[in-house]
């Protein structure tokens, strides 16, 4: 689905050149639920904001399917994280002045094949608690309607930055198994970045990442189920 | 200098297109407030000069004609300081190279020895004691006609013709606003002032060894009633028309109004600029210190106290007041200078003393950091009292609701973009009510701004087009045979004529009375018509009184009411008139009746005072040449010329105040736009922002930020119209007097230029915000919390 080769990203900082990737290259596989993991500065993030078309690279190439995203525009950008990318963020990012269901509405009036909001809040567990504004939902369940809002469209791929990093770890095993339960039953290819290691037992694949640089990648031969993980 | 000085330094800079917008606005708010004190002082000490330094006269009275030996009795009246008795003329004038006739009034010279009224000489010189033919001639009619001391004039007085040499130009305190009689606006170039010796005027209008005009001047303590009451007393067998004090003096009564007009500008415009300054200032300063809670939380940490901690904001917020208020009073007193150039046009004084006292810019700049203080001391006090583990947190989530709005349905047909719009709204109704008065109050001033233009446009429509249906207005030197009328019908071009009568009155009813004049017309009048109080024409009523509204309530009388009424003139009878009705008038206080009444009145003076013509097209010229040389005519005034000279005075000044009021107003409406779209971006950048990433174009999220703008903007301009209107009629209100009444009209053109400005404000803030919103750093927002 993704295919990158020698992917570099350089940022230039007032005086000082940062190289945040240094030759990534990557292949990505339909339906599958991939973490990268890496400490901070190990330019996991830069990728993932590559491979979601908010950034682009350096140096190096990236295709989506036949796409080349290398050289793309501002416009065809937005089209693609529209059509095929849901996004998850550490810090969830609703709009406050929306409720839970018009946070996952407001992204399927623009998409062309979503799933109804409810639908997609039910998923992640909240049906009940659809009419709520954020200021009235807890960090976790938060972010699970982030998640709804970000499956609602109907994505290819599913794109989350430290999805739990801002809970705690009892909240955020209920935001995995709705991450799992996306991946399982829609099919949707997800990737998770995290410096969190438990979260890797859960993958089909785990890529690890240090200094900009892939540092190897391990197939887990039993994924093991979110809420088994402890931490 | 100290670190947390160059924070809020460097902070100023960063933010420097708000504060200079802000600034702006106060700079406008003291600016108009230097602008009116300063023209205000300027006025009334230019004023006082001149007329202390010429001896200005402080009662007058006009009579019919008294020996020169009461002259004594007059200047013995208890109370008097100095008196002088004068011949003044009314006169007909040819001025080389100009067809129409010029009518005038030629005054006897001041007594050197009593001193009142004493002449400027701008150039020339005065006449010699033994000139028969010489005169000095005022300023603004010299200008207009192109007259140079040496020149000569053709002058009629008394039927007789006599040619003026011009000697020199002069001022006088009596003039320097000068109004034909029965005129509303200057005409210059038909009407001038006059002085010559006493011994040829008086020959020459029949008044040797008398006189028919006193001025005078009151001693230190004297009451000016009482001096008043025993002249009258004095003048009243010799025709005496009742005297009047400083304050009914047509030119000073003028000047007055004109102060009493900036006074009401002094408080209005400054009010509205440093109300929203203080907004302004309120909105940003409190976005800059959410943003910096947790810079406050760690200086407080480190030990600053909250002392230190306001008096850095409040540094910040006081170079702008700084930059503001010494722009504003510079602009101020440039601007003050301009304006004293168009008064000196209008009002004749010599010299025009600038007066800028220094507490006029302290206490404007007073005014402007009491405002500024306002605006951000609840900000400001938020900063400095959060304790510093309180203020490390993050802000709570905001609170949001459903909106009236959508519970009333509209949830069925709007977008979550229109439901953000709303609910942002919503959710702080102070902040969005005040942005939306805000840009009203910009749209309510250009909306007042062209109050003047409007309401004279439409008086001048109501005065020559609605009320005078004559091309010609005869008016004759004494009360005339009726007669005249068919006489003058007959003038070859002449297609109607309409006789009209003149009396001096005072209207008395208990303790309220006035001086005025009653009009006596023709019940079935055609050329001019009276309308009441809703514009519809009405008749004069074959028995009764009518009155201009604003005198009947000056009166305290009401339709059916009885006036006494004192003739001030022949026999001087004393008689008792029932208010038939009030009529609507914008200037002057009028009295009228039906010709017929006016005779039962006054039995033994059958006659008329002047006639109204209405002329064939193109024969105007015609019946002009035949009438302005009849020796019984004074004066011949033309309607179309009227308008014409009353168009070229107001065209260039009325352009030039409107160009201001544009300015002053856009410069709030983009202040105040510029500004709460900066801060909606500034806030809502992260949202905005993960809407992008979420895969929203750039048009879908410019139109949930600019929607929430433009939503308050469209509301703003209806609200505006309407404070406009509040505005209007309260200046209408302060500024109704003796002289004038502005009408409340507002045109559609104004509401259109008023709405205009605010749409332009609002369009060129937004293509900015638009602008910036392309530039949102979409890597940011998933990494940071708000």
């Amino acid at each position: 689905m993704f295919y990158t080769r020698g992917l570099r990203k350089t940022y230039v900082v007032g005086e000082v050149k940062i190289e945040a990737l240094r030759g990534i290259d990557l292949e990505i596989y339909a339906a599958e639920f991939a973490v990268i993991l890496g400490a901070s500065g190990s330019g996991k993030s830069t990728f993932l904001n590559i491979l979601g078309g908010l950034d682009s690279a350096t140096q190096g190439e990236i295709h989506y399917f036949e796409h080349d995203l290398s050289h793309t525009d501002d416009r065809e950008l937005t089209r693609f994280r529209r059509e095929h990318v849901g996004f998850v963020f550490q810090f969830y990012n609703l709009i406050a002045s929306l409720t839970a269901r018009e946070n996952v509405a407001i992204v399927t009036e623009i998409a062309e094949h979503p799933l109804a909001p409810e639908k997609a809040l039910e998923l992640v567990g909240l049906r009940e608690r659809m009419d709520h504004f954020p200021a009235q939902l807890s960090g976790g369940e938060q972010q699970r309607v982030a998640i709804a809002r970000a499956i609602a469209k109907n994505p290819d791929v599913l794109l989350c930055d430290e999805p739990t990093g801002a809970l705690d770890s009892e909240t955020g095993i209920l935001v995995l198994e709705a991450l799992e339960r996306v991946n399982r039953e829609l099919g949707t290819t997800t990737i998770v970045i995290t410096h969190n290691v438990v979260i890797a037992d859960m993958a089909d694949r785990v890529i690890k990442m240090s200094d900009g640089r892939i540092a190897g990648i391990t197939r887990n031969a039993i994924r093991r189920p979110a809420h088994d993980l402890r931490w | 200098m100290r670190t947390l000085d160059r924070k809020w330094l460097r902070e100023l800079w960063q933010m420097r297109g708000q504060a200079l917008a802000i600034a702006l606005v106060i700079a406008s708010g003291v600016a108009t407030y230097i602008l009116s004190e300063s023209t205000i002082d300027s006025l009334v000490y230019t004023q006082r000069d001149f007329y202390s330094s010429t001896r200005f006269a402080e009662v007058f009275a006009s009579l019919k004609r008294a020996p020169l030996a009461l002259a004594g009795s007059i200047a013995e009246i208890p109370g008097v300081a100095h008196s002088e008795v004068r011949v003044a003329a009314p006169v007909k004038l040819e001025v080389p190279g100009f067809a129409e006739v010029v009518n005038g009034l030629i005054l006897t010279l001041p007594d050197a020895a009593s001193g009142i009224d004493r002449l400027y000489l701008r150039s020339g010189r005065f006449p010699d004691p033994d000139e028969d033919d010489a005169v000095v001639i005022n300023e603004s009619f010299a200008e207009a006609q192109g007259l140079h001391p040496g020149d000569t004039v053709a002058a009629t007085i008394n039927g007789r013709l006599k040619t003026l040499k011009i000697a020199g130009v002069v001022l006088s305190p009596e003039f320097v606003y000068l109004l034909r009689p029965g005129d509303f606006f200057p005409d210059y170039k038909r009407y001038g002032v006059f002085w010559m010796n006493r011994k040829p005027l008086s020959m020459a209008y029949g008044m040797d060894g008398a006189f028919n005009d006193v001025i005078l001047t009151l001693a230190p303590g004297a009451t000016q009633a009482a001096v008043i009451s025993r002249l009258d007393r004095l003048l009243g067998p010799w025709g005496g028309v009742g005297a009047i004090g400083r304050d009914d003096q047509t030119s000073h009564h003028y000047l007055t109004e004109e102060v009493n007009q900036l006074r009401v500008q002094a408080t209005i415009m400054p009010a509205i600029f440093l109300g929203v300054a203080a907004f302004l200032l309120n909105v940003v300063i409190g976005r800059l210190i959410r943003q910096q809670r947790e810079t406050v939380a760690i200086l407080k940490a480190f030990g600053y106290g909250n002392g230190a901690i306001a008096a850095h904001y409040l540094k910040l917020v006081g170079l702008i007041v700084v930059v503001g208020a010494v722009t504003g009073t510079a602009v101020g007193a440039w601007l003050a200078h301009g304006l004293s150039g168009i008064y000196s046009e209008f009002f004749r004084y010599p010299y025009m003393h600038f007066v800028l006292r220094p507490q006029v810019p302290l206490v404007a700049s007073g005014i402007s950091a009491g405002a500024a203080f306002l605006g951000t001391i609840e900000a400001v006090g938020r900063a400095s009292s959060m304790s510093p583990a309180q203020a490390l947190h993050p802000e709570p989530p905001l609170v949001f609701h459903e909106t009236w709005l959508e519970r009333a349905g509209a949830r069925n047909v709007l977008s979550q973009g229109g439901r953000m719009i709303l609910r942002n709204i919503a959710r702080r109704p102070v902040k969005s009510a005040l942005t939306m008065l805000g840009v009203a109050l910009a749209c309510s001033i250009v909306t007042v701004g062209g109050l003047f233009n409007d309401a004279v446009s439409y008086m001048v429509d109501v005065q020559f087009n609605r009320s005078e249906h004559a091309d010609l207005t005869v008016t004759f030197t004494d009360t005339t045979s009726p007669r005249a009328v068919s006489e003058l019908a007959g003038v070859p071009g002449t297609t109607k004529a309409e006789p009209f009568r003149f009396v001096p009155v005072r209207l008395r009813n208990g303790n309220h009375s006035y001086r005025t004049a009653i009009q006596g017309y023709p019940t079935d009048a055609t050329l001019f018509q009276l309308r009441n109080t809703a514009l519809q024409p009405v008749r004069v009523p074959q028995s009764g009184l009518l009155l201009t509204d604003f005198l009947a309530r000056r009166l305290d009388v009401h339709p059916g009411d009885r006036v006494t009424i004192e003739v001030l003139s022949g026999a001087r009878q004393v008689v008792s008139a029932r208010l038939a009705g009030v009529v609507k008038e914008f200037a002057g206080m009028n009295a009228y009746m039906s010709m017929d009444a006016v005779q039962r009145m006054l039995p033994e003076e059958r006659g008329i005072s002047g006639v109204r013509l209405r002329v064939a097209r193109g024969h105007e010229q015609e019946v002009y040449a035949a009438l302005r040389d009849r020796p019984r005519v004074a004066a011949v005034t033309s309607r179309a010329a009227a308008m014409r000279s009353f168009h070229d005075l107001m065209a260039q000044n009325i352009l030039i105040y409107a160009a201001v009021m544009l300015f002053l107003a856009g410069t709030i409406a983009v202040g105040v736009i510029y500004n709460s779209t900066r801060v909606a971006l500034s806030e809502r950048a992260f949202e905005l922002a993960t809407l992008r990433v979420l895969g929203l174009t750039h048009r879908e999220i410019g139109y949930i930020l600019l929607g929430e703008t433009g939503l308050l903007t469209l509301i703003a301009i209806p609200a505006g119209f309407a404070i406009g209107y509040g505005f209007a009629a309260y200046v209408a209100y302060r500024l109704a007097s003796a002289l004038y009444r502005v009408p409340v009209v507002l045109e559609r053109a104004t509401l259109g230029r008023a709405a205009l400005v605010i749409v332009v404000a609002t369009v060129l803030s937004s293509i900015y915000a638009y602008v910036r919103l392309g530039r949102l750093d979409l890597v940011a927002v998933l990494k940071t919390r708000e």
